[in-house]
């Protein structure tokens, strides 16, 4: 897209760009360690997850301010308007993912209690997937492209999936072991956030949709026999 | 009240209307391929636009995109320019304005007109707003005349400020107030039509606000065309929004559609602030 004439307004969303891609990259990191803690029980790598909550907090602090002072300097209208807005609600989005990368940091120490097993196993495997997706969104977002967008937007069926055959099995096991149940309850928390990243993930999915196309995404997403099929 | 007479209607369908490209049941104003030349200069290309009645239309793009041509084309403004000829059709409910049975005076007593500079007459206050409905012979009586003038005033939001000075020059007033004081001698004939070509670029910011309240009034009866620069301004009082690049009709539809989610990439370069 060509610059603006007056280049200090172009300048303005570039820096908000930048401000998003930092968000982006903070929230990133923060989640793949957050399930790198989970798999590895390693508390003080957990640790340094809820530390670094703050700085996405600020971000987003920062990041609504200057979209506050976008509007009332500038007037943004068209592919301008959407991107504002867009910016404002995904910064929101990775707060919250930020957030929910902290809580699960947090009950590492609350289930070691467990003997690596394959729920925890399960639990990493879907935590690799959801940090597929908000990878793959976040890439999107930079280059802007929708039909990577969908493709996540359509994914999270995938995660929903992964989502029920955990909770399944982690029942299980606390019906077969009582004394599992705190640290596996606390795994089941984990397991919720993470599908709740998802959801981040494809709401961001539909942000970007609507930053280049002007269009919402349908309210619902496909079935999983329409994913089965591709 | 003593109207003029309406203008006969067309029975010969035209080009455009077997075409199939018959106004919609609201359109007050429908422009048909519109071109106008300058001697050999083309300025307008070919421009069809539907104008609803009772909604405010607003034609933006850049300095010589031809918007302000288009608009002085409703009221036939172009023919009091030498070698300015114009082709297509204008049809303003369903009359050809440009037929030979249209009388131009008429129709611009029916299509009123507030320019960028306004341009009160060399008369009193009173006089400036009461010269249009004394020459259509609109007001009956010196009562009626008063009413008539009063209410133009207040409209145009000018009442409470020249009330206790209807005999001083319109020329005293200040350029808002003389651009108020156009307004209300354009209402106060009661056109049918509004073209207003930037008609608050030089006026103050409650200024243009009145102006804007009076546009938004006088939307519920009239079909009011507006030339603006300010994206802002058609933005806020518009319905409908054109725009023109380069002598062409680029885009048009819903204010909404066209600063939110614009079509073509002009207009988003355009109204985005981008062009070069």
């Amino acid at each position: 897209m060509t610059e603006h004439t007056v280049r200090s307004f172009s300048q303005d969303l570039e820096e908000l760009s930048g401000d998003l891609a930092r968000m982006g990259g903070l929230a990133e990191d923060m989640l793949s360690d957050a399930i790198q803690a989970i798999a590895s029980r390693d508390l003080a790598l957990a640790e340094t997850v809820v530390a670094r909550d703050p700085q996405i907090d600020n971000l987003e602090v920062e990041v609504e301010k200057k979209i506050l002072r976008l509007l009332a300097l500038r007037q943004p209208l068209a592919r301008d308007l959407r991107q504002t807005i867009s910016a404002l609600k995904i910064a929101s989005e990775l707060e919250r993912i930020g957030d929910l990368a902290k809580s699960i940091a947090k009950r590492v120490k609350l289930i070691d209690t467990i003997e690596p097993s394959t729920a925890l196993k399960g639990v990493a495997r879907m935590g690799r997937l959801v940090t597929a997706q908000l990878k793959r969104v976040l890439d999107a977002y930079t280059a802007l492209e929708t039909d990577a967008a969908s493709k996540v937007w359509a994914r999270d069926e995938e995660v929903d999936e992964h989502y029920q055959s955990l909770f399944r099995e982690v029942v299980t096991y606390m019906i077969e072991d009582p004394r599992t149940i705190s640290a596996c309850a606390h795994l089941l928390f984990v397991a919720k956030n993470l599908e709740r990243i998802g959801d981040h993930c494809t709401n961001i999915a539909e942000e970007i949709h609507f930053l280049v196309t002007g269009e919402q995404l349908p309210v619902e997403r496909p079935k999983v026999d329409a994913l089965n099929r591709n | 009240m003593s109207r003029m007479d309406p203008m006969p209607a067309l029975h010969v369908k035209s080009p455009a209307q077997m075409a199939g490209k018959a106004p919609t049941a609201t359109s007050k104003v429908s422009a048909r391929a519109v071109s106008v030349f300058y001697g050999d200069k083309q300025a307008l290309f070919d421009v069809s636009l539907e104008m609803p009645e009772r909604s405010v239309t607003a034609l933006i793009g850049p300095s010589g995109c031809g918007k302000s041509t288009f608009l002085r084309s409703i009221n036939r403004m172009n023919d009091t320019i030498p070698k300015c000829r114009v082709t297509g059709e204008i049809v303003i409910d369903g009359q050809d304005i440009n037929a030979s049975t249209v009388d131009p005076v008429l129709l611009r007593a029916q299509v009123g007109m507030v320019f960028q500079k306004p341009n009160p007459f060399p008369k009193s206050i009173f006089d400036n707003v009461a010269y249009g409905v004394r020459l259509h012979g609109l007001a009956a009586s010196k009562t009626e005349m008063q009413a008539i003038v009063e209410t133009s005033l207040r409209k145009a939001g000018l009442w409470d400020e020249v009330k206790d000075r209807l005999s001083a020059p319109g020329m005293s007033l200040s350029g808002g107030q003389q651009q108020r004081l156009v307004i209300a001698r354009a209402i106060a004939v009661n056109p049918e039509i509004i073209l207003m070509d930037e008609p608050c670029s030089a006026l103050d910011p409650i200024a243009t606000a009145k102006v804007e309240e009076l546009i938004d009034e006088l939307k519920n009866n009239y079909c009011i065309i507006i030339v603006t620069h300010s994206m802002a301004q058609a933005a806020r009082v518009s319905q409908q929004t054109a725009f023109f690049h380069l002598g062409k009709l680029i885009e048009t539809g819903p204010t909404e559609t066209i600063f939110t989610n614009p079509k073509n990439s002009r207009t988003q370069d355009y109204i985005t602030g981008r062009f070069g």
